[in-house]
């Protein structure tokens, strides 16, 4: 089939973008919307032309480097799909696709369809995780978890870290994965020491990064390519809350935050 | 020369690992902030090392090609990972962890390490529990096991078909933390291009920055390289776009040995090919094998027929009917090679490519009639989930259609019992060394290897190394780190300079055909030849007629394609060679002229009872052969048999 695709071309982080338009003849409906990328870069390097940047790597759906911008969805218009796992064959021929980079403050371009998210690995790094020491841990058994709580902080753990939630939200709000790791962690006995902590060092962290703040829209939940649910936010939120009132350090945001 | 010291302790296997650590030299904690150390990767091995190391509190310097250390492709390992728990009942031990990882493995690999890994594998699963890591329960709380190819216990922790990725979360979020504290730094988008060897000791690397396309040299006491396999040499495989063997290759040209390059494993479970435009194969998880029945029409007319309408006696499930006590949970070696069996009869299902029909039947009817749709969805829901969005096919109604893909490759970097490579001060970790699994690796157990390596073998035996050397004494001022960073400027300006008409991606697929064709599931004398003189015409084509577009000083993808791609073609033929000289067949490598009757590998313990390694001496060279003899003291190497 024919597809006419309108790329986003920006050769660096200060530079003006614009779209670029490119048919493509000869689209199979089993390819993935990557491998059509591929075909079309090919083309561009016989012609020497600068291929099209983006980022992609497992191509299974689970690193989470791809972020493509289709057609103003993050990811694409399939439900719980990576931009990497969509096919062809939800196309027709004739269709003009637009493909842009996620639009964040926290995640500039830094170039066509590439951008930073290291702001998501400052955020983790903040508190995202439970101090133990390598050879410190106890029998795994020795703690049963309810099977309940557990398969919670799976659905909550599965987070890719891709930004798709933070792209689809109209503030930009990294909200669902902090409040994803944050749930992970604070649903399992392992994560309760620092719980009021780690809260707190994250949203601070999360804050410093200049995304935006959670007022409900629930995008993030939509484009979600792993499904995970908004209800973490809200789990987030009661425990911002209570960390308020259980901990008497005042709030302030850790010294590397961002610039 | 180099002599093969593989510095394994004798005396009682059990006790091996315990004495060694007592012999093993300490740093003094107030002493190791004055060591710099190097780890270049990020998945588990990486990951586990660099937090471990910061732990404990040498200064690390870490590196990943990928914008983020959570996303090396550790992350996209499904089914599960082993460990000697024995929480089931069902008569497991480190002695037989140990044991079924060496016949697993053909006995092609080292007794004493595989022992180690089996020992170490139970303090895994406790340390990735205390990080948080979501596991697999029961409805009692306590942790869920399941089976998995070539074991007959169920000693398999999972996290749904999520395993790797919970896993690298947990080293990941571990090395964050060291991060945030400042132990380690990180390196993300950087891509190691080569090693810096000073008076015969590993002192740095070289890099090239992808998004500002600086090169520059880092200097430390000790490098770390837990870069993964190569199996994108065969590019249709399913490892990740990204992953490449450039970081181990180069560490070869500068003098590191490479050790059994054709063990290269063939997974039996994946989607088929569907078309010329395919830029990589998925894996459906091992573990799909534990409720789903693999068959085949017993006759080639019925290969249109819709799987539904085959009645049960027009069915073959030949593994089944192969191996009745392993039935579906044979080695993914011999479930490669029935599968492809099977299809070269012609009785495979699915399109015809090439005019042969490439792919069998993977089928859930019979365990959602068991056990019902909920809990089969609960064990594969997101594997079939995955499967439906690439194929369109529902697998609830309709069995999966499966085909062997390339997937990991046992062999890699030669270590020591201490993870050193020949190069000293130069550590390899996962499956960037060839350490563990012989000729062919059980399912499950890549996960534990590289956790094992990472978080308890290598944070003892890089201290044992780091205090019998002078700290420092190097910068990346000296002579030999800007002789290295001119050689790989250099390159990198051949590379763009070349001009011709030839994209890199097209030279990729062309090694890969004749890598897939003449040293994939089967081998012969005749094929491998015919690719070793093929891939050099290849080869020197590449460097005559690429096309690469765009300029080297900034983001360039077809730049960093192009320079993996040509270390592949070196490679690529390093492991027709050493498949050409192993003269048997073990595992994985199978030659087509040694077989038993039952048409299993059949090795030759007589002659080629060792480990192959490869001394670099020069591109299109002949490499230098030295062996390191395996012997086997606690396991008698038998023909393996799972009937």
């Amino acid at each position: 089939m024919k597809i006419r695709l309108r790329v986003w071309r920006q050769a660096g982080p200060n530079s003006a973008g614009s779209l670029e338009t490119h048919d493509l003849e000869d689209v199979s409906p089993d390819m993935s919307f990557l491998e059509m990328l591929d075909v079309l870069n090919e083309r561009l390097i016989e012609e020497d032309r600068e291929e099209i940047a983006f980022d992609h790597d497992c191509r299974e759906g689970i690193c989470g480097s791809c972020s493509l911008m289709i057609d103003g969805r993050a990811h694409g218009p399939q439900h719980k799909t990576t931009a990497c796992q969509l096919h062809m064959r939800h196309y027709s021929d004739g269709d003009e696709i637009v493909v842009e980079p996620w639009r964040v403050k926290a995640f500039p371009v830094v170039k066509d369809l590439v951008v930073d998210r290291s702001s998501f690995d400052r955020i983790i790094r903040a508190g995202g995780y439970i101090s133990v020491r390598t050879g410190s841990a106890r029998d795994a058994n020795e703690a049963p978890i309810r099977k309940a709580d557990s398969d919670l902080a799976f659905d909550a753990a599965t987070c890719i870290g891709c930004g798709a939630c933070a792209a689809a939200c109209p503030n930009a709000s990294a909200s669902l994965f902090t409040a994803a790791k944050i749930s992970h962690l604070a649903l399992v006995p392992q994560g309760q020491a620092e719980r009021y902590d780690r809260v707190r060092k994250m949203v601070a962290q999360m804050d410093a990064e200049g995304f935006g703040h959670c007022t409900n829209h629930n995008e993030c939940e939509a484009a979600c390519p792993k499904g995970i649910s908004v209800t973490n936010i809200a789990r987030m939120n009661r425990d911002f809350l209570r960390a308020m009132v259980v901990s008497r350090d005042p709030l302030r945001a850790p010294d590397d935050a961002g610039e | 020369m180099t002599v093969l010291e593989h510095r394994t302790p004798s005396g009682p296997l059990e006790s091996r690992w315990e004495r060694h650590r007592f012999d093993m030299k300490l740093v003094n904690p107030s002493n190791r902030r004055k060591y710099n150390v190097i780890v270049v990767g990020t998945g588990l091995a990486g990951a586990a090392a660099a937090a471990t190391l910061g732990e404990l509190g040498y200064n690390v310097q870490s590196f990943c090609f990928q914008d983020s250390p959570r996303r090396a492709h550790s992350i996209a390992a499904q089914g599960g990972i082993n460990a000697a728990k024995n929480y089931q009942n069902d008569g497991d031990s480190v002695f037989r962890l140990f044991y079924d990882t060496i016949k697993g493995g053909d006995f092609r690999s080292r007794e004493s390490n595989v022992y180690r890994l089996a020992e170490v594998s139970v303090n895994i699963i406790d340390q990735a529990t205390a990080q948080g890591v979501p596991f697999a329960r029961e409805y009692g709380g306590l942790l869920a096991n399941r089976s998995f190819g070539g074991a007959q216990v169920s000693r398999t922790f999972y996290a749904r078909g999520q395993t790797g990725q919970q896993l690298l979360l947990g080293a990941y979020q571990a090395l964050s933390r060291q991060i945030g504290a400042g132990q380690v730094e990180m390196h993300p988008r950087t891509e190691m291009l080569d090693l810096i060897v000073i008076d015969g000791r590993a002192r740095g690397i070289v890099t090239r920055h992808l998004i500002t396309g600086k090169v520059k040299a880092w200097i430390a006491d000790a490098v770390v390289l837990a870069t993964g396999g190569y199996g994108n040499v065969f590019y249709l495989s399913t490892n990740a776009k990204g992953c490449n063997a450039t970081a181990a290759w180069r560490a070869h040209r500068r003098g590191a040995f490479f050790a059994n390059p054709c063990f290269t494993q063939i997974h039996p479970t994946c989607i088929p090919v569907s078309g010329e435009s395919q830029s990589k194969l998925t894996l459906m998880s091992e573990s799909l094998r534990n409720d789903g029945r693999v068959w085949v029409p017993k006759n080639a007319e019925h290969a249109d027929t819709p799987p539904g309408k085959i009645k049960n006696e027009n069915r073959d499930y030949y593994l089944e009917r192969l191996y009745p006590s392993f039935g579906n949970l044979v080695p993914r070696d011999i479930a490669s090679r029935r599968a492809k069996d099977v299809c070269d009869e012609g009785r495979g299902v699915g399109p015809e490519i090439g005019g042969v029909r490439r792919g069998v039947y993977l089928d859930f009817r019979d365990s959602i009639q068991r056990l019902g749709e909920n809990i089969v969805g609960e064990r594969y829901g997101n594997l079939f989930e995955m499967y439906e969005r690439i194929t369109g096919d529902n697998p609830y109604k309709v069995p999966m259609r499966i085909y062997p893909a390339t997937h990991y490759t046992m062999g890699g970097l030669w270590v020591d019992y201490n993870l050193m490579s020949t190069i000293d001060g130069l550590f390899v970790a996962g499956e960037a060394n060839f350490s563990d699994h012989g000729a062919n690796r059980l399912g499950a157990s890549a996960l534990m290897q590289g956790l094992a390596d990472g978080y308890f073998v290598l944070p003892y035996t890089l201290g044992n190394y780091l205090a019998r050397v002078v700290p420092g004494g190097a910068d990346d001022e000296h002579s030999e780190a800007r002789r290295v960073v001119g050689q790989v400027t250099e390159r990198l300006e051949k590379l763009m300079s070349i001009d011709g008409s030839t994209t890199p991606d097209a030279f990729h697929r062309e090694l890969g055909h004749l890598i897939w064709d003449n040293c994939g599931m089967s081998r012969s004398k005749e094929g491998l030849e015919k690719a070793l003189r093929e891939i050099p015409a290849v080869r020197a084509r590449f460097w005559e007629d690429l096309k690469i577009s765009g300029t080297g000083e900034g983001l360039n993808q077809a730049l960093e394609r192009a320079g993996r791609i040509a270390d592949f073609f070196e490679l690529g033929e390093l492991m027709c060679r050493d498949a050409l000289d192993r003269d048997e067949s073990a595992g994985c490598h199978f030659r087509a002229e040694h077989t038993t009757e039952e048409g299993e590998a059949k090795r030759n313990d007589e002659e080629y009872a060792y480990v192959a390694n490869w001394e670099f001496t020069g591109v299109g060279k002949e490499p230098r052969l030295h062996k390191e003899h395996l012997e086997f003291e606690f396991v008698k190497p038998s023909q393996r048999n799972y009937k």
